[in-house]
């Protein structure tokens, strides 16, 4: 809808300026529009004196902010027009923050006459006295004013009432259109105390927390169970297990795998032990984990495993420059299952990992890229019962016997080491095609310092004076800004508004 | 032996079919069943109950003017288009007038478009009464009841007003020779000139391939609390703010652009469909005129409607219920919006999702082609069924006549 056609508007209002009362949206100058064109009528000088009137009119409107002159035929023809009073509280609306609450209908009725009589229902000739005169129909065509209330920020006890109709919504939601009948989830997680252990377990606490199903986390620390740890946990409002692991973590990151392995293997025994029962899901402090995941491994029966995207390149500053059929063939950096075209699983993709063999990083904190294992353990799901001691009904075949791995002291480098036959995995995640979780390894040095537990306790009694204080600074002090206030109320107000003036020119006097 | 085999058949059977049932709760569980003023009316089938004559008259009044610009197949006032294509190939179709209950005149008074693709009412009162005229000398069934047995579609901002301003349109009125004529438009407001009684209201045409192009998974959880997307203010015609949409847009601005719950503003995000389905209530206020299609689209996607027009008539008021499905808010309490919606208790708003996921609420508010069974075609087809039979009084006696064919401004005397 467009309202261009201000010429034609004009002179039609001047034609019915008996009924439009100078009322019209868009244009300005209406009321000079009406009073010109009555003017052709009068003797020529009267156009300049209605031209001056005009003038005048728009000098006033221009201090005012609004079209006061409306006003002016309201007052004037306001017998002739109205039916029903109108309630006119004045107040200036222009600026937008207006705090005022305004009803401001200045407006003029449908028209009474109408071209043509109905001369069927009496409903209808009904209908028109409504719109005639009775306070019936409130709803009137014209300029209203915009109401604001006085305080238009949220309510808190709103905001949370609102949250908590939408966790109904998304919970009905869940009940209708998500999983049916969702099983718990077992979380492993190895750890150990170190810089950047509050960075990545906080992470993995928030999205613990946002998972809509029942969570048990066991939590397996290299070197024992540390203070740091425990109280991070104690945090966490996630129900967790916090288990020692006796050796401490090495410093090189391919013995750092192999331990974090016989961590994961540890507190598979747990579950094994406690008979607990749910769906085990690997998820290093580190990893990053899209709330999908939690959804789409409710769909395993035994074993499953999902597509990991690999960020090789987070660790180290150095970018590695892509060769010139690498750049044709970008190497894909996701490693999980791999299907035919009828869905089923035929093998692996893998990192490729010979681009980096020369230039990947031995030492924790070292900045060279960080290499992932053959086959992560994060990218593997599996039933709780599959581990189970006793051999329960419908628990397959294929699956060894979890007390018989690693009693030859041999290294478990993958899940696929607890199954005979690796072809009865389930590829979950549309067939690997949808990557739900991030590999990445972000460390600092093993030697660097940071404050135990990150509590900066007790606080710190370095001041420095910042470079842009509102406080008026001067030069020669260094510290002790209480002080310098002092000092500055005992001086001459002269100097210190000329002082004023030279340090901070941005500021109104 | 045969007894026990009778008796495993029973119980297979009655399993089976409990099953079944069982299957179909869970399904209308979901979604709740939709009844209005007029009873379970959604999903009649109009065939058999109601014959409807399509007049030929020449392509100027229709089809040569979707020629000439086919932007009229897709704007929001294409319903006219689609409307008589649907009457052409439908069962209703009668090729015989004498048997016919309702008569259609096909013109496309809203195919006139500036280069910015609005429609131009000027010449539409002239071209409706060329119609009109060209009807009543040809056929002699325009003159039987003066019209009162016809049905036109008018879905221009204020429908047979044929203005877009509303001051105008109230002026104007009813085109005159549509006085006793049944009228198929989507404007909707109580105690105005241009809605007459009898007309059927019906939802602004939104483009039913690019909407179902944009569904996601019905899991994706509903995180937004409010949405809307659009002016507040119509700076180009209204700079100061007030006119437009009776003040009410820019109060829901000023008042609310700083809450985090409401995700409003002007911006046209290319996820807009998406984002409806993300969003627990959709705002759907007025603009220049009190419809918009926000109201199909908020129904198609799941979201609550929260329709801020005051006296609004919404469209298929007497099948569907609105009050149940919809949040009503009046135009003076925009300010207290978030009071208002979070005061709404829970059951309240789940009941209303599952009124919106009913299957046969969110077809009625569409005009796919080719057309389904209870969407919007059949939805009007019902509304003209249900006005059935015509009272006698519609019927005029021989030379008896009642429209005045000369009333209406200077200007729609001449001829298109």
């Amino acid at each position: 809808m467009f309202h261009s056609n201000h010429g034609t508007r004009r002179s039609a209002a001047a034609v019915r300026s008996s009924t439009s009362g100078g009322l019209e949206g868009g244009g300005v100058g209406s009321p000079a529009a009406s009073s010109a064109s009555e003017g052709s009528s009068f003797r020529p000088s009267a156009s300049t004196f209605w031209l001056l009137l005009h003038g005048l009119c728009c000098l006033i409107s221009l201090f005012l902010g609004f079209r006061f002159s409306r006003l002016i035929f309201v007052l004037l023809f306001s017998n002739t027009i109205y039916t029903y009073t109108t309630t006119t509280t004045t107040t200036i609306t222009s600026t937008r923050t207006e705090t005022l609450t305004v009803s401001f209908p200045l407006t003029h009725t449908p028209p009474i006459e109408t071209a043509v009589k109905p001369n069927n229902s009496a409903i209808e000739l009904s209908d028109k006295m409504l719109n005639q005169g009775s306070s019936h129909s409130q709803v009137v065509v014209g300029r209203h004013g915009i109401r604001i209330r006085p305080w238009p920020h949220p309510d808190p006890t709103e905001v949370m009432r609102a949250h908590q109709i939408i966790v109904r919504v998304q919970q009905e939601q869940r009940k209708w259109y998500g999983v049916k009948s969702p099983r718990p989830l077992i979380v492993i997680t190895p750890t150990y105390a170190r810089t950047f252990q509050a960075l990545h377990l906080t992470g993995l606490i928030h999205c613990l927390r946002n998972v809509p199903y029942p969570v048990t986390w066991i939590v397996v620390e290299a070197g024992g169970v540390t203070n740091e740890t425990a109280s991070l946990l104690a945090r966490s409002r996630v129900q967790f297990l916090h288990i020692p692991f006796h050796e401490k973590m090495p410093v090189e990151w391919a013995e750092r795998h192999l331990t974090e392995n016989r961590m994961r293997l540890l507190g598979l025994r747990v579950i094994r032990e406690r008979n607990m029962d749910g769906i085990v899901l690997f998820a290093d402090d580190s990893n990053v984990h899209s709330l999908d995941l939690f959804d789409e491994i409710q769909k395993v029966q035994w074993m499953g495993s999902v597509s990991v995207g690999i960020l090789a390149h987070s660790g180290g500053p150095d970018r590695t420059l892509l060769t010139e059929d690498e750049k044709l063939n970008p190497p894909i950096p996701v490693q999980g299952p791999a299907c035919n075209s009828s869905g089923h699983l035929i093998g692996w993709h893998t990192f490729n990992s010979i681009p980096y063999s020369e230039k990947s990083a031995t030492f924790v904190g070292e900045s060279a890229t960080v290499l992932p294992g053959k086959m992560e353990w994060s990218g593997f799901v599996f039933n709780a019962r599959m581990i189970w001691k006793e051999a329960e009904e419908g628990r397959p075949e294929w699956v060894k016997d979890l007390d018989k791995i690693g009693e030859n002291g041999e290294e478990i480098e993958s899940p696929l080491a607890l199954v005979n036959d690796a072809s009865f995995v389930e590829p979950l995640g549309d067939c690997g095609k949808k990557v739900m979780l991030w590999w990445m390894r972000v460390e600092a040095r093993a030697d660097s310092k940071f404050p135990p537990g990150w509590i900066i306790d007790p606080p710190l009694e370095i001041v420095v004076p910042s470079k842009r204080t509102p406080w008026q600074e001067s030069d020669d002090l260094a510290g002790g800004k209480l002080e310098q206030d002092d000092r500055r109320f005992t001086r001459p107000k002269s100097r210190s508004s000329s002082k004023r003036k030279n340090t901070l020119p941005g500021q109104d006097n | 032996m045969d007894k026990a085999t009778w008796v495993l058949l029973l119980c297979f059977y009655s399993f089976l079919i409990g099953n079944l049932r069982a299957q179909e709760i869970e399904q209308s569980e979901r979604a709740e069943r939709i009844s209005g003023a007029a009873g379970d009316v959604l999903e009649d089938n109009p065939v058999g109950r109601l014959k409807v004559y399509v007049y030929g008259i020449p392509s100027k009044y229709n089809t040569k003017r979707v020629k000439k610009d086919p932007r009229c197949l897709t704007h929001m006032f294409a319903a006219e288009v689609f409307m008589h294509r649907f009457l052409l190939k439908s069962p209703v179709r009668t090729k015989n007038p004498e048997e016919a209950d309702w008569f259609f005149v096909p013109v496309y008074t809203t195919c006139d478009l500036t280069p910015n693709g609005l429609p131009l009412p000027f010449k539409s009162p002239r071209m409706m009464r060329s119609a009109i005229q060209l009807v009543a000398l040809k056929w002699p069934y325009w003159n039987r009841t003066e019209g009162a047995d016809h049905f036109f579609v008018t879905p221009h901002d204020f429908g047979a007003c044929f203005h877009y301003q509303e001051e105008k349109a109230i002026e104007r009125g009813i085109l005159p020779l549509l006085q006793r004529a049944t009228l198929v438009q989507t404007f909707g407001q109580r105690n105005h000139v241009c809605l007459k009684e009898g007309s059927i209201t019906i939802p602004p045409y939104a483009p039913p391939q690019k909407i179902w192009a944009h569904i996601i998974p019905p899991e994706t959880p509903r995180s937004i609390f409010v949405y809307f997307r659009g002016l507040f203010y119509d700076v180009g015609n209204d700079p100061e703010g007030g006119y437009y949409a009776r003040g009410a847009r820019a109060s829901v601005w000023e008042n609310f652009k700083d809450n985090p719950l409401f995700d409003i503003s002007t911006e046209h995000p290319a996820t807009y469909y998406e984002d409806m389905q993300r969003a627990v209530f959709c705002l759907c206020p007025l603009g220049w005129a009190p419809w918009s299609p926000r109201l199909v689209e908020a129904v198609v996607f799941g979201c609550i409607p929260v329709i801020i027009a005051d006296d609004i008539v919404l469209p298929f008021a007497d099948a569907i219920p609105w009050e149940e499905i919809g949040v009503f808010v009046a135009e003076e309490d925009v300010p207290k919006l978030d009071t208002i919606l979070t005061s709404i208790p829970t059951e309240v708003i789940l009941r209303k999702q599952r009124l919106l996921a009913n299957p046969t609420m969110k077809q009625a508010m569409l005009f796919p082609q080719p057309a389904n069974p209870g969407d919007a075609f059949h939805q009007i087809l019902n509304g003209l069924a249900r006005k059935l039979p015509h009272d006698r009084s519609v019927y005029l006696k021989a030379g008896q006549k009642v429209l005045n064919w000369t009333a209406g401004p200077v200007g729609d005397l001449k001829p298109w």
